[in-house]
């Protein structure tokens, strides 16, 4: 998996490319770890192949941490991984658009 | 039907997933479905390489049988690890806030959302999970 980031006044917006499952969370754990002034979170997940709950985990991690300090967005979203965000209720605990 | 050997490592997981992903695209399978199997393969083999045999490495058999009449994928994951049956534990509540949720538990009932059937023994001394799949 790849991971862009891009951050543009106390908007980021973090690209993954890939795949997000045990292997690969704790990439996207790393660099997601400092969120600092970090107002507005939007993860992009275009180019995202599929999630498996060590990648639901961190994306929790960092909803909460988000809802403490702006909001944060998921983008872009497939079919697989908006199934997945379905059957687990993150649908509701997240902002997909 | 075909089967691997392989170490319970979280490194070896993208190997089990090309392994079972060669055989699905004999099968035409659809893109969707091979990327729910392959999520299915994480939480598994995930699991057991983070839990069997911590904090010795033991070796997984993943055997891969396609059926027919339905056509259809039948994995079946042996380990000698610790016995655990993870089809007995509770489903997590999903209706729960980000705030209030916790995450564990969570692999296993993705398993059993996205597959068709699970089933799980434990006998003579090896855990034997089998996950199935109608292609």
């Amino acid at each position: 998996m790849t991971i862009e980031k891009k951050q543009e006044g106390t908007t980021l917006t973090v690209q993954l490319d890939g795949r997000l499952d045990t292997t690969t969370a704790p990439e996207l754990e790393a660099a997601l770890k400092e969120l600092g002034d970090v107002k507005e979170l939007i993860l992009d997940f275009e180019k995202l192949e599929y999630i498996s709950s060590a990648g639901l985990r961190v994306v929790l991690v960092a909803q909460k941490t988000m809802n403490k300090q702006g909001s944060m967005k998921v983008a872009n979203v497939n079919d697989t991984v908006m199934e997945i965000f379905e059957v687990t209720g993150f649908a509701d605990i997240l902002t997909v658009i | 039907m075909k089967e691997l050997t392989i170490d319970a490592t979280i490194k070896n997981v993208a190997a089990v997933t090309a392994f079972v992903d060669a055989q699905l695209e004999q099968l035409d399978c659809p893109m969707k479905t091979q990327m729910q199997v392959d999520i299915a393969i994480d939480e598994v083999f995930g699991n057991i390489a983070n839990y069997a045999y911590t904090p010795e490495v033991g070796a997984v058999t993943v055997r891969v049988e396609i059926m027919d009449n339905p056509l259809a994928v039948m994995i079946t994951f042996i380990d000698s690890g610790v016995p655990y049956d993870p089809l007995a534990k509770a489903d997590p509540d999903i209706t729960l806030s980000a705030e209030e949720r916790e995450i564990g538990g969570l692999g296993i009932y993705m398993v059993k959302k996205i597959m068709d059937a699970v089933f799980y023994e434990y006998k003579e001394g090896q855990n034997i999970l089998r996950i199935k799949k109608n292609i």
